[in-house]
């Protein structure tokens, strides 16, 4: 019983985590290169999760079938919510980009009640919910009295959480695009004194960031079945301290810790009580920056002048 | 080549040049000295586009220049070592000569500019999987000069290139320098503290004072000069 019961509690943090993971990057990938908190990106996983909501909505209305639907969705959520990302880089933190450290971040504070705004106006204020897209699952266990359940909602969020991770891995670590990445990270200037435009090179960092927490909105809505215009903050709030708790600028360090707070959420939740379990992660993540402050993956720098 | 006429540069309030008139011929290797503070690191990154000249003009074959953004100069053809090298310690040597070659149609070419690159630093090749900010001071040097060559360029702009370097190495470098000028035909401008090492090798010479131009002439003339050897070549002016 205690085994299934951890077991189960396993599961269930894994997954939390691959969403709290995907949120994660973006905040860190946006830190690595501009050097600031986007604090819109919480919001911008939440317009991910409506995108991806109405699309389901729309293909319910059809007969296509269910892989092809995910497929459709999961396209249509980053390319929309790419979009957005683009454009709140564009409109809010762009023009700043010369100007004193604390602009953008306020800037950003603002996007964030734009976003918020404009999905409530837009979608309403009440909670929205979508009907289970993927049912059924696999169960181990039985004979103990508890049954442990791994549904395949479950399997295909770890499985697409996976891929996309290793595919935007691949990307920043092998090509071109990664290396004007990591080199703008440390040298703008220089970075343009080789020729590159660092000014896309952000956007394409957003747009990477803002199509990966799509993605985990998507996972969100899927997973959970409501959302409304709110989620954005409480969930951004813990993908950041994933970022912070894995060590901001890593993209390896935002994945363990999107997962680390993923699993200490729910095992909070499932040994000690369901009540405080918001404030769990935020604990850790006083304790873990105590005795680590540059996170686990942190960079130490090895600069010679 | 490159023509610049009456450029003025501002920091907010502070005029770091005054009016400069700099001429490049195609093939030439010139020198701009000066003192700390004269302007010349502001005038190189006026140059590339860094620093945006609030008057005056920057032509580059045929081409006005000075509204482009840093990174077009550079797919023109104006590469350049900055002033402390500015390699990217955090990333591989070979990241760095990749990024060098960005400019040079998205790095299609890197296996041919490499070979050029080794054949003038040959410890380069031994380096590539070491992160940049491990080199010495004068491996660093020399893989800032590779970097920019691997961009391709009918310019390099030079700032310093001598600065914290053992004497050896300085040789070395400007050894390099030469090579670059007369065996792969790249245009020079280089800017140096170390003034008459830099007159030797010039063709002709700029003297900058407080963002003007106070001199200019053939290395050989400057190196003869009264004012510049009480000023610049015998323990006057920079240490
Ligand atoms: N970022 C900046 N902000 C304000 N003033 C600056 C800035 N950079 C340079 N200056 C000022 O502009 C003037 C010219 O500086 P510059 O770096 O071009 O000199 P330099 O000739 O390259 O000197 P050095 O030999 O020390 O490298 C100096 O007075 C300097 O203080
Ligand atoms: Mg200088």
């Amino acid at each position: 019983m205690d085994l299934a019961y951890f077991l189960q509690q396993l599961i269930n943090g894994v997954t939390l985590g691959s969403v709290y993971g995907l949120i994660a990057i973006g905040y860190t990938m946006v830190y690595g290169i501009i050097g600031m908190i986007n604090f819109a990106h919480g919001d911008i996983f939440m317009v991910g999760a409506f995108v991806a909501l109405i699309s389901f909505i729309l293909f319910a209305l059809t007969s296509i079938a269910l892989p092809v639907v995910l497929l459709l969705t999961l396209l249509i959520a980053m390319v929309f919510t790419a979009c957005y990302g683009w454009t709140v880089e564009k409109l809010a933190y762009k023009p700043l980009r010369k100007s004193f450290r604390l602009a953008p971040l306020i800037s950003a504070l603002g996007m964030s009640i734009v976003l918020q705004n404009y999905v409530q106006a837009a979608q309403g204020a009440r909670i929205k919910t979508l009907q289970p897209v993927i049912q059924g699952g696999f169960t181990f266990m039985e004979e103990t009295g508890f049954t442990v359940s791994l549904s395949y909602l479950q399997v295909f969020i770890v499985l697409v959480t996976i891929f996309l991770m290793a595919i935007f891995t691949l990307l920043i670590t092998r090509t071109a695009l990664g290396r004007a990445q990591r080199a703008c990270e440390q040298d703008r200037t220089m970075t343009a004194l080789m020729g590159i435009n660092v000014d896309r090179t952000i956007s394409i960092t957003f747009i990477i960031g803002s199509s990966l927490a799509s993605v985990a909105g998507m996972m969100f809505v899927m997973y959970y079945g409501v959302i409304d215009f709110y989620i954005g903050f409480l969930a951004g709030i813990k993908a950041f301290t994933a970022a912070v708790l894995g060590g901001i600028g890593s993209i390896p360090g935002a994945m363990l810790g999107g997962l680390l707070i993923g699993l200490i959420e729910v095992f909070w939740s499932g040994y000690i009580s369901i009540e405080y379990k918001d404030i769990a992660a935020f604990t850790v993540l006083v304790v873990v920056l105590i005795f680590f402050p540059t996170g686990f993956l942190g960079k130490p720098d090895i600069e010679k002048v | 080549m490159l023509t610049i006429t009456n450029i003025e540069t501002f920091y907010g309030n502070i005029q770091a040049l005054r009016g400069v008139n700099v001429k490049v011929n195609s093939g030439e290797i010139v020198t701009l000295i000066g003192s700390n503070g004269a302007g010349k690191s502001t005038l190189l990154m006026t140059i590339s586009g860094v620093n945006k000249a609030s008057a005056g003009e920057i032509i580059f074959d045929n081409k006005n220049i000075q509204n482009l953004p840093a990174h077009d100069i550079v797919n023109l053809g104006i590469s350049q070592v900055p002033e402390g090298r500015r390699i990217f310690s955090r990333l591989t040597v070979e990241d760095n000569l990749r990024l060098g070659a960005s400019a040079n149609q998205k790095g299609v070419h890197y296996n041919k500019e490499v070979k050029d690159v080794y054949d003038l630093f040959p410890i380069l090749k031994d380096r590539l999987n070491q992160r940049g900010g491990t080199l010495s001071g004068g491996e660093q040097q020399m893989l800032a000069i590779g970097r920019a060559m691997m961009a391709k360029p009918k310019m390099l702009l030079l700032d310093e290139p001598s600065l914290g370097i053992a004497p050896k190495l300085v040789n070395q470098i400007f050894l390099a320098i030469k090579n670059i000028n007369r065996e792969k035909k790249v245009t020079i401008f280089l800017i140096e503290q170390n003034a008459k090492k830099a007159l030797e090798l010039a063709d002709r010479g700029y003297v900058l004072v407080n963002g003007n131009i106070t001199l200019e002439g053939t290395g050989q003339e400057l190196l003869k000069n009264q004012d510049i050897q009480a000023a610049y070549l015998e323990g006057g002016g920079k240490k």
